[in-house]
């Protein structure tokens, strides 16, 4: 007899409210490695899937932009821990996704961690940078301050499997938003790794929800739905965003369109993308 | 022991039987009335839950799924029972009863408020002459314990104020220590003391423990004179559930056999949203029949459910899910 054991092969499933749920639909897809080869059946969500996302990321929002800006930066901290020490596993899962080497796999990783750390650090400060007190005509305090759009729904990019998705999902949520997300249609599974960690750190339960499917089956979904109120469309193409942020603008959601300049400053940018001001008044008192 | 279905006389008749044998006799001891109830077959529980759990599955779609929503709005009693209800916040349900949705006036207005028996006198005044009626929960709601003079002044009060319907709580605990006999005059003396209002009565099945319990306590209510039975307070953790309102419906079904007389089934507490309601309007047309799909048979005991139905009526309109904040809260 040999030694050779059978695989217990992963299912790879949505993540809805804190829950690891299949499909709906019942559907699921299968994912290729960059060589072509089978990686993994993940499962191809719905509308229906979106609708209870959305109903979740709804519920959460109030809590999570009613904790203080520096537990924010706290529990986003906590998932780059989670992420830190499973770091081989997602390198071997973007390796294998984006047909990277293993050195580069690894750095790629590394730039995905750090980036965490780096969002987890704005939540106390994207106030002073965003926000500020204007100068009035009248014994009046007046203050200007970023308030988060409320639920975003993400479409990460369909190249940078982690990279790309760690920046286009946690810009709303250092923010103050919920967000539903939809990874790269063709390499899932960094990001459902991603998710896995984030429903073991200190997320809330409906924070961070993603739904892996055919990205241009779910968009115009997420386009259209009136509670969702801010839309990123790093995954599409120009064409497609058109179609999109047309239907966007029957619920008068923000919508963010692809850009090709990423890096730093795109991120502040990203950061900026789904906030309110509200200005406050009050009177100089003693 | 048999399990024939009881024959009622007439609806007026209220606790007057001709049992088995087909002999006239009326309700005159708690002997007779347990004797009734435990004749009563038992319910196959496992039976019962598979089979709400298969309706359940039951797709409605499109124009159906759209007269399903109408339906289940004009069958709303739209509740507020808190102990910080305000005037104004009676006025403002009273007004969301009348035209649910402001924006759109081929919605219909729901069936009733149903309020605390000192805001009735206000409900009424807000409601004027609309067909939206005023339910009272009366009789010590929702523990049912006072004494029996305090409840059936409850009553008079609510009625007095210009209730249209009493929704009453039965001594649950009285039932479940065999009292049968106790609880049956509560319910006649309060059905008298409506007068013509009509006679909700609140089983809270939460409190009932078993199917079988269920099953007596809607017989021992519908024997009693009830206009409505109604599965609970909204007060307890384990309300309306979709078995128990399928075994009370076979209670309304065979009572109905029996005697003739109707009696609607009202289910409270925990349906929020609009899937829900369209599964217990399944579970009503395929248990009961139709002709309780009307307002004057079913109902809903709900607050935050009636803004789900208007936002999925709203959906099937636009083709897009709708805000959660788009109709005013309660």
């Amino acid at each position: 007899m040999s030694d050779a054991r059978q695989d217990v092969r992963k299912t790879y499933k949505l993540l809805i409210n804190g829950a690891f749920p299949r499909s709906e639909s019942g559907r699921s897809y299968e994912v290729l490695s960059s060589k072509g080869e089978f990686l993994a059946n993940v499962a191809q969500g719905s509308r229906k899937d979106l609708r209870d996302a959305v109903t979740a990321a709804r519920a959460a929002q109030p809590k999570w932009w009613g904790a203080t800006a520096y537990n924010r930066g706290q529990v986003i901290y906590r998932l780059a821990e989670m992420a830190e020490s499973r770091r081989a596993e997602l390198a071997e899962h973007v390796g294998l996704a984006e047909g990277l080497k293993d050195a580069a796999a690894k750095s790629c990783v590394s730039r995905s961690i750090d980036r965490i750390v780096w969002y987890a650090g704005w939540a106390d400060k994207i106030t002073q940078v965003l926000g500020g007190a204007n100068p009035v005509a009248g014994p009046f305090f007046n203050f200007s301050l970023p308030t988060p759009s409320g639920v975003v729904a993400v479409v990460a990019p369909q190249e940078s499997s982690l990279e790309g998705f760690v920046d286009t999902v946690l810009a709303p949520i250092v923010v103050g938003n919920t967000v539903l997300a939809i990874p790269s249609e063709i390499r899932p599974t960094p990001a459902v790794l991603l998710g896995e960690m984030s429903a073991t750190s200190d997320f809330p339960a409906g924070l961070l929800n993603i739904i892996t499917g055919y990205t241009g089956e779910l968009t115009p979904t997420l386009a259209t739905h009136e509670d969702i109120d801010g839309i990123d469309l790093e995954g599409v193409s120009n064409d497609e965003a058109i179609e999109l942020s047309a239907l966007a603008a029957g619920s008068i959601k923000r919508v963010l369109r692809p850009d090709e300049h990423r890096g730093d400053a795109a991120s502040l940018r990203r950061l900026r993308a789904f906030v309110e001001t509200s200005t406050v008044w009050h009177t100089v008192g003693q | 022991m048999s399990t024939a279905p009881l024959r009622l006389v007439t609806p007026e008749d209220r606790g007057v039987i001709i049992s088995d044998s087909n002999q006239l006799a009326r309700i005159e001891s708690e002997a007779q009335l347990s004797a009734i109830l435990i004749a009563l077959s038992g319910v196959d529980a496992v039976g019962a839950e598979a089979r709400v759990a298969k309706l359940a599955t039951r797709s409605i779609k499109k124009s159906t799924k759209s007269a399903a929503l109408n339906l289940a709005i004009s069958m709303v009693d739209l509740t507020t029972l808190e102990g910080a209800d305000t005037f104004g916040r009676v006025t403002s349900l009273c007004t969301k009863a009348m035209r649910p949705d402001a924006n759109d006036d081929s919605v219909p207005p729901v069936a009733a408020v149903c309020v605390y028996p000192d805001l009735v006198g206000h409900a009424r005044s807000v409601l004027g002459d609309s067909p939206v009626k005023v339910a009272a929960v009366a009789t010590a709601f929702p523990s049912g314990r006072a004494s029996m003079r305090v409840k059936l002044l409850d009553v008079a009060d609510a009625v007095d104020a210009g209730a249209d319907e009493i929704d009453m709580v039965i001594d649950r605990g009285a039932f479940l220590s065999g009292r049968l006999g106790q609880v049956f005059d509560e319910i006649v003396a309060v059905k008298e003391a409506c007068g013509s209002a009509h006679l909700k009565v609140i089983l809270e099945t939460g409190e009932l423990v078993t199917y079988d319990n269920v099953r007596r306590a809607s017989w021992l209510a519908m024997l009693g004179g009830a206009d409505f039975i109604k599965t609970s307070t909204g007060k307890l953790p384990v309300a309306a559930t979709t078995p128990v309102a399928l075994v009370m419906l076979e209670a309304v079904r065979d009572f109905a056999e029996s005697s003739g007389r109707l009696v609607g089934v009202k289910v409270a507490g925990g349906i929020r949203t609009a899937k829900d309601a369209i599964r217990y309007l399944v579970i009503v047309n395929e248990t009961a029949g139709s002709t309780w799909l009307t307002p004057d048979l079913f109902r809903f005991g709900a607050s935050s459910l009636l803004n789900d139905l208007l936002r999925q009526r709203l959906k099937q309109q636009r083709g897009a899910y709708v805000r959660s904040d788009e109709f005013s809260g309660d």
